[in-house]
């Protein structure tokens, strides 16, 4: 052994003593060590992937709980329990079970709705942190793979909302798949049999809910974990994107070391997730499916609607035309395959390709791994505002009876300012996002070619007013500044450049004593400098170069 | 006002039931029975004390009853007159001095029923305000009386489908249920909600309805409603729906708030509004700013 007990720097308490004996055999301080103090940077729009990640962790523990009580069976049973408007019906024993978690389990109807609102929150998180990584550029090379990932993840996201819509077997979740079905039999050539692959028969035949059931708990959450690992893994491996800003370059990370910030606020960030979800789920009713009633395929009622991350499809197929194609020797091809299986193919096609379109357009094959602000990227930034427009459009159309019917529209008037609307709307907003874009851009570099405004009104000797403006950096002879822009949010205020006291700490409320912070401004010379500096300290830059007092190793440039 | 549809099930009386039970209830002593004999007395009383209030009653009423049969055949004739009266005030225009109809405005309304004056006229339909897709619900613009005259004088005129009376709630609940999804959520919803319909008309929402007002709109199919007549729903099926809309109507949310009831737009609605809503303030509040 050639660690003694007089080594320098060994332990010599019992736990100390224990955790080198356990590093001996696995060695995992060094790696433990480098990940504990991975740098990430912690901007608020960095945390919407983490909203996604921890309500998928939600889905997983509350749907086991469901899984104890579920039983995915079409097998006819007579209903006998608690709901009094539905004992004696006739209904699957699926439909049975969710009415009896809802009713006579402890803390099923609570659980099942915990479910129920992650599972909306988990998609809306997904596509809010898709938005996030579109409009500024972190899919860029050498990051490509991962955003073909996370589309994976939004799409299998929506399956397994969509299969897990159709478990209960209520009359609503039967409308939806009689749907699938119908979608499934649009399919041209192979569509009947691939309806009887999927169904074992005509619909709703025995064995759907069986199916959907294993697929939903089993196939689709399995390969949703693995490629969540994946994308996390890959996330790690190739450091997380900043923003430009004050001592942020290619080639570092500036933020919080995993471990204890970053660990203690994504901690944090699980239990607000975690609260909002159950404060839905014990505050606002979702999916009653007592009321809707056992499924009938005799029985439909007005405003069936998918939940909403599928309602743009369901939107896409009220808004589009009824053109069915009819050729020759009996083949007919539904309207419903344009707007339910191509559309979306479409749609989900160009999403995942995008990074690769931008580069083949752009030839911008470099990597990045500092982001762009929208408004420096014009074209992707109207063309994303121009996907979400038509999005949304599909969306809202989804829902047209239950807008017609609660605002007293007509719905044949709302199906056409649909349909117009799909046409008209997406180009409109390319335009004037572009143009915004431009106008964000150019007073960018009008204030840091003329200064801030500081709304000083100076009158000269011959009777001329001029505003003062105040330059943010060195001018030249005519007083232009000489700045160039950065990339970074350019200061447009006289309080972002310490004009006025800074603003005292505190989200809730203040952690700063305020007279406390009006004596280091006193002390503090007015001025940039100081300022910058303070920048620079609250962003936690990290002194990464390695640690030489500590003889450490030469570090990799970016960790 | 007639009724073709009595529906005035006895209350099952339960005073025999409880005195066999008495009977047959073994109690061994003799203070016990004594005790009996002293109850069976006062039953006794009792019951004479029945009797006599009975036929005291029935002496009071055939000394009234006569009166006021007369009363009542010049109060029918009082109230046809008096329905005619409000009919040409108030809805000659679009229905036509002879209940014909006028082309392009309204209905006749031969044989359409005291049913359909019920629903229309009680729910504020009638008289309408103009001429649109459908008459929308307000506030009522007669009272009770003036509705009963009214249909004292539509059903005098070609009769159809009266206005039923009696306890219209007695249905089985369950049957009312599936009855209801089979014929009536593919416009109302699932609870009655209401739901949209083509170019402006709409189911409307069963929330404010009252159990006749049901009733009589399935009797006599209003706006774009389809008309169930009795072959197609029996009085008993009818009173299984009403059963059922009202019971749900009135059930509580178990689940929270109902947010309309509507299902995945406005559970959609709510995440967006509410749940992203709060959880931006809470990134907010740990990330930090650009």
């Amino acid at each position: 052994m050639a660690r003694t007990a007089t080594a320098p720097g060994a332990p010599t308490t019992r736990l100390g003593k224990a955790a080198v004996d356990f590093d001996d055999r696995l060695i995992v301080a060094g790696p433990l060590r480098r990940t504990l103090n991975k740098v990430f940077p912690d901007h608020w729009s960095f945390l919407l992937g983490e909203i996604a990640l921890y309500s998928f962790i939600v889905l997983l523990l509350s749907g086991t709980y469901l899984t104890f009580f579920f039983d995915a069976s079409m097998r006819e049973v007579v209903y006998n329990g608690s709901y009094a408007p539905l004992r004696g019906v006739e209904m699957s024993a699926a439909y049975d079970s969710a009415l009896d978690l809802s009713f006579d389990v402890r803390g099923g109807l609570f659980m099942r709705q915990v479910h129920h609102w992650a599972a909306l929150l988990f998609v809306a998180s997904i596509i809010l942190h898709l938005l996030r990584i579109f409009f500024t550029g972190a899919f860029r090379r050498p990051r490509e793979t991962n955003w073909l990932i996370g589309v994976g993840l939004l799409v299998l996201a929506i399956l397994e909302g969509a299969t897990g819509y159709t478990l209960p077997d209520d009359l609503l979740s039967g409308t939806g798949l009689r749907i699938i079905s119908a979608i499934i039999l649009a399919i041209p050539v192979i569509g009947t049999w691939a309806h009887f692959a999927v169904f074992g028969g005509d619909f709703p035949g025995e064995l759907i809910i069986g199916r959907f059931y294993i697929v939903h708990v089993l196939l689709i959450p399995a390969i949703l974990l693995a490629l969540i690992a994946v994308h996390m893994l890959m996330l790690v491996k190739q450091k997380h994107t900043q923003f430009p800003g004050p001592g942020r370059t290619e080639h570092n990370v500036v933020g919080n070391r995993l471990f204890p910030t970053f660990a203690a606020k994504a901690g944090g960030l699980f239990f607000v997730v975690f609260g909002v979800i159950a404060m839905l789920a014990g505050l606002v009713q979702i999916n009653p499916i007592w009321l809707w009633g056992p499924y009938n395929p005799a029985q439909v009622s007005a405003a069936s609607q998918p939940d909403w991350y599928v309602m743009f499809l369901d939107g896409s197929t009220r808004l589009f035309p009824a053109w069915d194609i009819n050729l020759p020797g009996d083949y007919t091809i539904p309207a419903l395959f344009w707007p339910t299986l191509i559309l979306p193919g479409i749609l989900f096609t160009l999403l995942a390709l995008y990074p690769m379109i931008e580069r083949k357009l752009t030839g911008d094959t470099a990597a990045h791994h500092l982001l762009q602000r929208p408004r420096d990227v014009p074209v992707r930034t109207s063309l994303g505002a121009m996907a979400v427009t038509f999005y949304f459009w599909l969306m809202i159309s989804g829902g047209n009876d239950v807008i017609a019917d609660k605002f007293q529209l007509s719905l044949n008037a709302m199906t056409w300012v649909g349909r117009l609307g799909l046409v008209i709307l997406p180009p409109l907003v390319y335009v004037i996002t572009y143009r915004i874009c431009l106008g964000l851009q150019k007073h960018d570099r009008e204030v840091l070619e003329h200064g801030i405004e500081t709304g000083v009104i100076r009158r000269l000797p011959h009777g001329e007013f001029i505003e003062v403006h105040q330059p943010l950096g060195p001018v030249d002879a005519h007083g232009h500044g000489q700045l160039a822009y950065g990339g970074a949010p350019v200061p447009k205020k006289m309080n972002q450049i310490g004009g006025a006291r800074r603003a005292i700490r505190g989200f809730f409320t203040p952690i700063e004593e305020p007279t406390a912070v009006e004596l280091e401004q006193r002390r503090e010379a007015r001025g940039l400098a100081a300022a910058e500096d303070r920048d620079l300290t609250t962003s936690g830059r990290p002194s990464e170069g390695g640690r030489p007092s500590e003889g450490g190793k030469p570090q990799e440039p970016r960790d | 006002m007639s009724t073709t549809n009595p529906q005035s099930d006895a209350q099952p009386d339960d005073v025999p039931r409880r005195g066999r039970a008495l009977r047959t209830e073994d109690t061994p002593a003799a203070a016990a029975r004594s005790r009996r004999l002293s109850k069976a007395r006062r039953r006794v009383a009792n019951v004479a004390g029945l009797m006599a209030a009975l036929v005291l009653t029935g002496a009071l009423y055939s000394t009234i009853a006569p009166a006021h049969a007369e009363e009542a055949g010049a109060s029918s004739d009082a109230d046809y007159e008096a329905g005619r009266e409000i009919y040409q005030n108030s809805c000659i225009t679009c229905h036509g001095e002879n209940l014909e109809g006028v082309d392009g405005r309204g209905p006749s309304l031969i044989g359409v029923g005291g049913a359909a004056v019920y629903f229309q006229v009680h729910t504020g339909r009638m008289p309408l305000v103009r001429q649109a897709e459908q008459g929308p619900d307000k506030p009522v613009v007669f009272s009770e009386e003036q509705i009963d005259q009214l249909i004292t004088y539509i059903q005098a005129n070609g009769g159809g489908p009266a206005v039923p009376s009696g306890n219209l709630r007695d249905g089985d609940l369950a049957l009312g249920g599936e009855l209801f999804r089979l014929n009536c959520a593919s416009c109302h919803n699932f609870v009655g909600e209401g739901g949209a319909l083509s170019s402006g008309k709409y189911a409307p929402s069963l929330h404010d309805a009252d159990d006749l007002e049901i009733y009589t709109a399935m009797l006599s199919g209003p706006e774009n409603m389809p008309v169930f007549g009795d072959n197609q729903l029996t009085p008993e099926e009818k009173r299984s729906i009403i059963n059922y809309i009202q019971t749900v109507t009135e059930m509580p949310d178990p689940g929270g708030a109902g947010i309309g009831r509507i299902g995945p737009v406005g559970e959609g609605l709510v995440i967006w509004v509410v749940g992203i809503s709060a959880l931006m303030f809470g990134i907010f509040w740990m990330g930090t700013k650009a």
